[in-house]
């Protein structure tokens, strides 16, 4: 593989072209009119410029990227994460281009892609699913009924919802009854599907994902797992791996599930599988992502594997490394610096006047000082991975790495990061998901007293 | 004549009121999309809209009239 197009933009575009540059392969960037002035563009080998500043006019406009790729003769396109890489037509657009899509095979991306279809075939393949309809629930008499038989609180989903939007949680028959139409009409709008379908909540449940790799040949591996129960709006804000606070003999058979999940789809690929887990350490599918994860770089850390470059590997063909092989070292850390203000969460676009990291960190930032955050994109300006020998050790890296960073010219999220990393729950790891929210809550009550 | 104006650049998603409509201090009047969230936008105080300044779709700057309001 000589050349490859990135479909993608800022710091995950910048993480792909280090790789292929190590590996000898040519990139190509493609850029809106406002991302032009970034760094990925210019580290990349070729740039184009593919439409306006929205991403429906730019990032996502298919045909025109693969157009792009055939043009410059780049053998493969890689997509990231989040606009169209969970996006099956642009991925059998691609082969279909005699290109090839960094990524697992279509029909697996739509199976995955679809909430209920993946609970289904889960459910099939043994692997725990949460408790729930099987189907669709059509109106709010069905939404009601089925509700009775579950139990509330509940959590309403839309079928083919992601990244946190789509979801509400209803403690009881009247939430459920108030929230039912406005996320089935969001779900609409978002995903132009308005399939919603409900699932018992598990309470005090934590967010703990595993790393699954498979190759051409059928052979599935695991890289351990990732906690990503730190989140704001049900987005992750802190991940670290190992999960504090997990049996091993927990996480053995977690990571089993992941690779019986895996291979009951045929999985190519980098992917993950997503799972909550309950105060007893039991756990559930919640859904597989078909693609390199926001917090890929923790596993890299603790396993020493370049995850890009086994994507690359095994598009072109070749065998993964035996599961024997993988081992995990050491703990990693990574905190996602948003663009928003700490205490309502609203973001805050602007231009970066100063950008000074702390040292012992490895970041991976789509920005330098003097770049502009825009507001047509996500707010995430840079994760910040720290890795140490114990978990212990890497606290006390960030507590060094937060004092000498400093952003300018946004609000940052970076306040929040010095006092969380000090709140008891934090280190004692032993959080669920609610850990965020509730420690912010509890700082307000603190100050008004 | 008072104004309301954008705390941050976005675009607007949905606007909820119209001119002749009275509005008072913390009501929504409309919604702008940044960095991929819904932002609601509230009223900092009471009043008559005299005209919506922005239309849906509209791409707006921090500090750009969204709103005025008369007596």
């Amino acid at each position: 593989m000589k050349k490859i197009l990135i479909a993608n933009r800022g710091e995950i575009a910048r993480r792909i072209i280090r790789t292929c540059d190590r590996l000898g392969i040519e990139t190509v960037a493609i850029h809106s009119e406002a991302d032009g002035e970034l760094p990925y563009v210019s580290e990349a080998t070729e740039a184009a410029a593919i439409g306006p500043n929205p991403v429906a006019q730019s990032y996502l406009q298919a045909d025109k990227i693969i157009e792009e790729a055939l043009k410059r003769n780049a053998e493969a396109i890689h997509p990231g994460y989040g606009l169209l890489s969970e996006n099956a037509d642009f991925a059998r657009k691609v082969t279909e281009a005699g290109l090839i899509f960094i990524g697992p095979k279509p029909e697996v991306i739509d199976t995955m892609g679809d909430k209920l279809g993946s609970r289904h075939t889960m459910k099939q393949a043994g692997v725990p699913v949460v408790p729930g309809t099987a189907e669709g629930v059509s109106d709010i008499d069905a939404a009601v009924s089925e509700a009775k038989a579950i139990g509330y609180p509940l959590m309403l989903k839309a079928s083919a919802g992601g990244g946190g939007i789509g979801m509400v949680l209803c403690e009881n028959e009247q939430a459920l009854t108030q929230q039912f139409d406005s996320v089935k009409n969001r779900a609409k709008a978002y995903f132009g599907n308005d399939i919603v379908y409900l699932e018992k909540f598990i309470a005090n449940a934590r967010h703990i994902e595993v790393q699954i790799f498979g190759d051409e040949s059928g052979n599935i591996v695991h890289l351990y797992e990732r906690n990503c129960s730190v989140q704001r709006r049900n987005q992750k804000v802190i991940e670290e791996s190992p999960s504090p606070d997990l049996p091993e003999s927990a996480r053995t058979k977690l990571c089993e599930a992941a690779v019986q999940a895996a291979r009951a789809v045929g999985y190519t690929n980098a992917g993950t599988v997503e799972f909550i887990v309950d105060e007893n350490n039991d756990f559930y599918f919640l859904e597989m992502n078909t693609r390199l994860q926001v917090e890929h770089p923790i596993t890299e850390e603790v396993t020493g594997v370049d995850l890009v470059e086994w994507q690359i590997n095994v598009a072109k063909g070749e065998t993964l490394p035996g599961q024997d092989t993988i081992h995990t070292n050491g703990h990693s850390i990574e905190y996602r610096i948003y663009a928003e203000d700490p205490k309502t969460f609203f973001p805050s676009p602007g231009t970066l006047s100063v950008l000074k990291w702390g040292t012992g960190a490895r970041i991976e930032t789509g920005y330098e000082e003097g770049n502009k955050v825009t507001p047509f994109y996500d707010p995430m300006i840079a994760k910040v991975i720290l890795t140490g020998a114990s978990r212990e050790k890497v606290l006390e890296k960030s507590r060094k790495f937060f004092d000498e960073t400093a952003i300018e010219g946004v609000k940052t999220n970076l306040p929040l990061f010095d006092q969380f990393i000090e709140s008891k729950p934090f280190i004692e790891g032993n959080y669920a998901t609610a850990v965020l929210a509730q420690w912010l809550t509890q700082q307000k009550e603190e100050k008004t007293v | 004549m008072k104004q309301l104006t954008a705390s941050m650049a976005g675009t607007v998603l949905n606007i909820a009121v119209s001119e002749g409509d009275s509005v008072s201090a913390g009501q929504t009047v409309m919604t702008l999309e940044s960095m991929k969230m819904e932002i609601p936008v509230e009223a900092e105080f009471g009043g008559n809209v005299e005209k919506v300044d922005v239309e849906v779709g509209s791409f707006v700057n921090e500090g750009d009239t969204l709103v005025t309001l008369g007596e």
